[in-house]
């Protein structure tokens, strides 16, 4: 894929199409796109496959194949696999234990996983607070920290939401008072992804209300979910599941060594890690590969004693939504190639935030739709451990489809909502 | 042009808004929706008290004599309250049923019961392989002796589960897909033969897999003539779709509201978020969703009260309405909430999960509008 990271001129070399070879999607798996991959792409493309061809535990590929719910064990026990294959820290600097992979292998990477349909990192430790320690930590912290984040020994949590402060993330209120030898956090974080599996939490926390911006007052602190004083409380959301929750803190004693970098810089700490979950959000490999399953269970579903597929309606929907996504894998690889050339992913990136999210909920919907009355039925133990599949309600695996198109209409909201994206493309691209 | 309401229809409104005002709390609602058998067996008899049950029969057959203008004034309400209890199931689908096929003797054993809010009943509209075409009937009825012996497979039986009186379209003669040929059995839910995997839906509501094998029926199951019941079924599949069609505008007429609130009390950035001209205009196109669709239904429970024979097209307009401009209301409130938007706490979501099921009850939106151009 030589086109992207041509350095003197990309954006010409990217209109030039020439070289590219288009596949229909097939069922080996094959990458959507074959863009003129070197010889040792090609190669290490063949090297990846193989590796979740025979590493990744049949007994999880089960899983996520049959919608079954991952435990925590299966997870760590997943990361701990790609850990010892060198695998874990793709982003990361080689120096703390990444792959140092060119932009090129790490989509490669990107699709492969979502071809074997297999669950990426838990972002928080390695994806979030990894790149805030090694770029803004002090060495104790980077040595004591990321290798547990690395080897998956800890299991990190995201603490920005508030109740009172959503979008308005500036406007958070949970204070670090500094005493005389440990900051005193009091306040309460929401919407705690996994903060019942977690065994820290990074948070960014208010040290002082006495300055000229808000955004000047906090602070970047890591808090051991073990500390006194540190509870956790589910919010079931709309499917019905547990993935969210509060956190209370009170009177929690927190060692300075925690607070990373300057007082008082938190924001522009986390700003950094807002940006690189950002161009994580795009998941237009994983959308690919529910395209094609949603393709095989409209084949399987009948109306009118056709394939669904084969309804006019449905068939050009899904079109449509083939062609948005088409689009937006070429938007995500025109960023991938900024990256390539040593950009960073700038406000373009809110692009991918709202597409990607708008184009999987496109997909979650049609898979409503081709689940028909079998869409309907809630049945969460179903999807249980232990629970025969043959004896699920409905045509078959696909059963899970309200679950995860009710779970993700958060999609639009989360990572900073849609709404939000947009304003900040109207502010920093079109500079209205 | 007169849309107002007559003293009748005014009082069934009024007497509907105020329970769901005053004794239907979504607590409530939410902690029957989890019990066995997913709704409250009380609140139904108080339904029945309060004349509901009786709304669309007619005088001789002890109802009110009530029609589709009355069952959009109801339906509006329970939309508006998410409720639960099996209206649509045993009155709409049901009764809608035995109201215009069932003898003197039948309705006497199921009817009168029915209204009574003594006996829990379900229909059997729709098969796996049929998707939305109740036409599609696999189920076969063979005769043997007086009687038939039934076999087949129908999902989504709203009620399913808790209905002792479940009627089952099945084939006596025909292919397939053929209109003709088809026939509508009463049959007590604890035949032999019967097997039932209840379950709930994503909506709160609850609804049964029925597989039937081998069940017998004596000569008295059958309702109405054999092989003639597909134009009956048709009927009441018609009056079932506009009854979710005005629950549905209750739903986004509530969502709608909730959301315009909800934009004023909820303060980031210092102010309400209600004051950014972003979400304002957004608003200002779910409530003319709101009023667009709300007309049409008025238009469609006319035409349907005047016995229009344009009453069924009108019908699928309406529901490709719902299923478009409501669900666009559903995930913009949603939306508009942030994450309140998508937890279970709030109604908010439950909302938008009745939404999404009446979007796709009795034909998803693209099936409407291919019967309202096919029907031209
Ligand atoms: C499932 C889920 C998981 C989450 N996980 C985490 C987590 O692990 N850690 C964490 O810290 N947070 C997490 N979040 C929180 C998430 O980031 C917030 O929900 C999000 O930032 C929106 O904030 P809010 O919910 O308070 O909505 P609000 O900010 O109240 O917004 C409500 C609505 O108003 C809109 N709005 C707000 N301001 C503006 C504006 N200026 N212009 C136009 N529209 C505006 C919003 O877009 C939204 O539609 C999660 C949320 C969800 C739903």
């Amino acid at each position: 894929m030589r086109i992207l990271l041509n350095r003197r001129l990309p954006s010409l070399r990217l209109l030039r199409y020439g070289n590219c070879v288009w596949n229909q999607h097939n069922q080996a798996g094959e990458l959507a796109m074959n863009v003129n991959l070197s010889a040792d792409e090609m190669a290490f493309r063949d090297q990846v496959r193989k590796f979740f061809a025979e590493k990744y535990p049949a007994d999880i590929r089960f899983k996520t194949d049959n919608g079954i719910e991952l435990e925590r064990d299966d997870y760590i026990r997943w990361q701990k696999i790609l850990y010892a294959q060198g695998w874990a820290a793709i982003n990361w600097p080689v120096e703390y234990g990444g792959t140092g992979w060119s932009a090129v292998q790490k989509y490669i990477f990107a699709n492969e996983i979502a071809e074997a349909n297999a669950p990426d990192m838990v972002p928080f430790g390695v994806k979030m607070v990894a790149p805030v320690i090694y770029t803004f930590g002090n060495e104790a912290q980077k040595q004591r920290f990321l290798p547990d984040i690395l080897q998956s020994n800890a299991w990190w949590c995201q603490g920005y939401s508030e109740p009172g402060s959503g979008s308005d993330l500036a406007s958070l209120k949970t204070r670090a008072e500094r005493m005389h030898d440990h900051y005193l956090v009091n306040g309460t974080k929401t919407w705690t992804t996994l903060a019942h599996m977690a065994d820290w939490i990074f948070c960014l926390v208010r040290t002082s209300s006495d300055v000229a911006r808000r955004q000047e007052g906090i602070s970047f602190l890591l808090i051991d979910m073990n500390t006194p004083g540190v509870s956790v409380k589910p919010i079931i959301t709309i499917e019905g599941e547990r993935e969210v929750n509060e956190v209370h803190f009170e009177n929690v004693r927190v060692p300075f060594g925690n607070l990373i970098g300057e007082e008082g810089k938190g924001w522009t700490y986390g700003k950094v890690l807002l940006q690189h979950e950002r161009t994580n959000l795009a998941g237009t490999a994983r959308s690919i590969f529910q395209m094609r399953r949603l393709k095989a269970r409209a084949m399987q579903a009948l109306h009118g004693g056709e394939p669904l597929m084969n309804d006019r309606n449905f068939a050009r929907k899904f079109a449509a939504t083939e062609i948005e996504l088409k689009a937006l894998e070429y938007t995500d690889l025109r960023t991938l190639a900024a990256v390539a050339i040593g950009k960073a992913p700038g406000p373009e990136s809110s692009i991918l935030k709202i597409r990607g999210t708008e184009v999987s909920q496109a997909i979650a919907a049609l898979c409503m739709e081709a689940a028909g009355y079998y869409a309907l039925p809630w049945i969460p133990s179903q999807y249980s451990v232990g629970f025969p599949v043959a004896e699920r309600i409905g045509l078959g695996s696909e059963t899970r489809t309200s679950l995860r198109y009710f779970n993700n209409r958060k999609a639009s909201i989360y990572g900073g909502s849609n709404e939000i994206q947009k304003n900040i493309i109207s502010k920093h691209v079109l500079g209205l | 042009m007169d849309f107002s309401l007559t003293e009748e229809q005014e009082m069934l409104v009024e007497s509907v808004s105020r329970f769901i005002d005053n004794d239907y709390d979504f607590d409530g609602r939410q902690k029957n929706a989890a019990s066995e058998t997913g709704f409250s067996n009380e609140l139904w008899r108080t339904f029945a008290e309060l004349g509901w049950t009786a709304v669309p029969f007619s005088e001789a057959d002890g109802g009110l004599g009530g029609g589709p203008v009355e069952l959009m004034l109801m339906m509006q309400q329970f939309g508006r309250g998410l409720v639960i209890e099996p209206f649509l199931a045993n009155i709409v689908l049901a009764g809608g049923v035995l109201r215009r096929l069932a003898t003197t003797e039948q309705k006497s054993r199921w009817l009168q019961p029915l209204i009574a809010g003594e006996l829990q009943a379900a229909l059997g509209f729709a098969e796996p392989q049929g998707r939305f075409n109740s036409a599609d009937v696999a189920t076969v009825a063979k005769r043997a002796g007086d009687g038939f012996v039934l076999n087949g497979r129908k999902n989504l039986v709203l009620n399913g589960g808790n209905a002792a009186l479940i009627i089952i379209p099945a084939r006596t003669s025909g292919k397939q897909k053929d209109r003709s040929g088809i026939t509508l059995f009463a049959i007590d839910g604890g035949s032999a033969g019967i097997t039932r995997k209840a379950y709930k839906t994503v909506d709160g509501h609850q609804a049964a897999e029925i597989s039937l094998a081998d069940v017998r029926v004596a000569p008295k199951a059958v309702l109405g003539d054999i092989g003639l019941g597909f134009d009956t079924l048709q009927s009441v599949m018609d009056e079932a779709t506009l009854a979710v069609s005005a629950e549905a505008i209750g739903i986004i007429r509530a969502m709608h509201d909730k959301t315009v609130e909800y934009t004023k009390n909820r303060v980031q950035f210092g102010v309400p978020i209600g004051s950014f001209q972003a979400l304002q205009h957004r608003l200002v196109d779910t409530l003319v969703a709101c009023e667009q669709t709300y007309s049409l239904l008025l238009w469609t429970a006319m035409v349907c009260a005047a016995n229009d024979p344009a009453a069924s097209r009108a019908i699928s307009a309406l529901k490709y309405q719902v299923g478009s401009a409501g669900m666009h209301v559903a995930r913009e409130a949603v939306q508009l909430h942030g994450g309140m938007g998508v937890t279970w706490e709030l109604d908010i979501a439950h909302f938008f999960k009745r939404m999404t099921s009446i979007e796709l009850l009795f034909g998803n939106t693209d099936y409407h509008l291919d019967r309202y151009v096919s029907l031209s």
